[in-house]
């Protein structure tokens, strides 16, 4: 023991120094913890583009396939159907796709590359339900795609209607054509 | 009681039930509404005891989940009961837990100097509803898997920080295996946290005291009764008083419980609902879906909020606010009386149509959504809200009865 008097600034700095140091490495402890909990490799690794024949795929048809865990849709419109989608641009929220909810090269009246097929992620912008497809309601201004979770509803292009719970059209993922019959969901075209 | 000596001095033991307990004097005239916390106590207890045994044979796995619960209702003996028991449980725990809220309300037992006591307890109701949450995952139905997908992607609508805190939440780009075997952990985990909340819960309640039906403080009031002359005239020793009046209570509410338990333990699908009997399929949502009856207040809540600004995020944060307006309570509440005896007719008329709106926002949320029902969602919503933030203004302009010296009955 030693005779000096106590140095309180010594002593606070010390202590707020040791306090300071545990609680770095608290925080520090955090980041593998949490981090352990992010998508794992395996998860990444499930996302490989899927290929899909479409040869039987004709008007009012639909075709689902599971790409990264979620539904993708291939629908099949006829004429009439592209014509009526040129009608819908007052019912809807964002009829020129201004959101970035699609590829540049599916930024067009049908959302799609070909305007015969459209290629949709089947989750709703909401709150990620998915919508049914209601064929017989094409021409209708219901809507041909209806999200029975919160009332959602989307025109045959995918755009969504005003004044309904989800926000923006559904998601057209990159796609591109191996041929004139197989898709390749998950690639972008490659002159894209 | 040279045993009883011995740990005594080691562990205080005989101090800690005559503190709590034998002389912790609880005032005399509780009535019916007393029932209830006693009775959530019991439930988190029976939920405890089942969850443990049906973790046993249940297996956590996107393969396989489903199809464990089934052995479990099948092939273990005794399975088809401790399960029931685990799915009526939460039902139960959730009645209980909103009459023993209902009752604080009525009698403003989270006033002065008990916002804590309500602090602790809404920490418990909302940690109750993420155990809850965690649980309907698990059995790997229809229903246990897109309500999931809904609630998580609550978060998802966050701005900036919602999508990757989503895929944080789910370990994956959707609800998969990977969420399933985490929120298995989780579901175990909360309830051991909830026992804890608890026990600060009836910390702070043993540190102020229990309210009671006329919200007068029986510690302010005359001393001395049959028992000790410094304890408080007006109360009665919690044992044997009220234990033996909650033990009868328990006797009661566990007939009933067992009613439910073997003769409807789907309760007409309210409780265990039809599309979770068919496997979860992650490309098919079920036509209608909603959430268990316990959480649809809040449901009709969210989706009676239009997006606008090219965010849903909005409805999100109404459902949020009315959790989180419970908390303010302490504070909204002006009136110069606790109890809804003595409070005038203006509070007992919000008090009322706070209490028609929750149960009719929970009929909304198991209903499809049409516009007449949305519009009626809106309406009860924005009563929901009145009762909370015009507390300010109608708890203190109306006329209040006098409040007597001692307790009444």
């Amino acid at each position: 023991m030693t005779d000096k008097p106590v140095d309180n600034r010594r002593r606070r700095l010390l202590t707020a120094a040791t306090t300071g140091m545990g609680l770095a490495g608290t925080a520090g402890m955090l980041v593998p913890f949490a981090g352990s909990m992010l998508p794992s490799e395996r998860a990444k690794a499930a996302g490989a583009p899927v290929e899909v024949d479409i040869s039987g795929l004709g008007p009012g048809r639909q075709i689902t396939v599971e790409w990264r865990g979620k539904p993708v849709w291939i629908i099949g419109r006829s004429p009439d159907d592209l014509d009526f989608l040129a009608s819908m641009a007052d019912s809807l929220a964002d009829p020129d796709s201004q959101a970035a909810q699609q590829p540049a090269y599916a930024r067009n009246p049908y959302r799609s590359i070909k305007r015969e097929v459209l290629v949709l992620v089947g989750i709703c912008t909401h709150l990620g339900c998915s919508p049914q497809f209601r064929p017989e309601l094409t021409a209708d201004a219901d809507g041909a795609f209806l999200c029975a979770c919160h009332g959602s509803r989307f025109d045959l292009a995918g755009r969504v209607y005003r004044n309904v719970p989800a926000p923006t059209n559904l998601v057209v993922p990159p796609h591109r054509y191996v041929s004139d019959n197989v898709i390749l969901i998950g690639e972008d075209p490659e002159t894209a | 009681m040279s045993l009883m000596n011995w740990i005594d001095q080691r562990f205080p033991a005989t101090r800690v039930f005559k503190e709590h307990f034998s002389e912790y004097y609880a005032p005399k005239n509780f009535n019916f509404w007393y029932f209830f916390g006693s009775l959530a106590l019991l439930m988190l207890v029976l939920q405890i005891v089942t969850g443990v045994l049906l973790a046993m044979n249940y297996k956590p796995d996107a393969d396989s989940a489903f199809a464990s619960v089934e052995y479990i209702m099948r092939d273990v003996w005794g399975g088809w009961f401790v399960r029931y028991m685990h799915s009526t449980g939460a039902s139960f725990f959730f009645i209980v837990i909103y009459l023993h809220m209902f009752r604080g309300l009525l009698y403003g037992s989270y006033r002065n100097p008990r916002e804590l006591i309500w602090i602790f307890g809404m920490v418990i109701y909302i940690a109750m509803m993420a155990t809850a949450f965690f649980g309907y995952l698990l059995p790997w139905g229809q229903m246990s898997y897109w309500g999931a997908q809904v609630i998580v992607n609550l978060f998802d609508t966050i701005p900036w920080i919602g999508p990757p805190l989503a895929e944080w939440l789910r370990g994956d780009y959707v609800i998969s295996d990977i969420t399933l075997n985490r929120f298995y952990a989780l579901h175990y985990l909360v309830p051991f946290l909830l026992a804890a909340l608890v026990f600060l819960h009836i910390v702070a309640l043993h540190k102020v005291g229990s309210n009671n039906p006329d919200g007068v403080e029986i510690k302010r009031g005359p001393r001395g009764n049959r028992w000790s002359a410094q304890a408080p005239a007006d109360g009665v020793p919690f044992h044997p008083y009220y234990t033996v009046k909650d033990i009868w209570g328990m006797a009661v509410f566990l007939a009933l419980f067992f009613a439910v338990v073997f003769f409807m333990p789907e309760m007409g699908g309210y409780f265990l609902e039809q599309p979770n009997f068919e496997p979860a399929n992650p490309l098919k949502t079920p036509e209608h879906i909603a959430p268990v009856w316990y959480f649809t207040p809040y449901y009709a809540i969210l989706r009676a909020v239009p997006s606008f600004a090219g965010t849903q995020v909005w409805g999100v944060l109404a459902m949020f606010a009315a959790l989180v307006v419970f908390f303010f309570l302490p504070w909204l509440d002006r009136s110069p009386v606790s109890s809804m005896r003595y409070k005038g007719w203006l509070s007992r008329l919000a008090i009322g149509v706070f209490a028609i709106s929750f149960l009719v926002l929970g009929y909304l949320g198991t209903r499809p959504p049409t516009p007449q029902l949305t519009l009626l969602a809106q309406i009860f919503t924005v009563l929901y809200f009145a009762y909370f933030l015009l507390m300010p203004w109608y708890s203190r302009i109306e006329k209040t009865k006098p409040v007597p010296e001692r307790l009444t009955r």
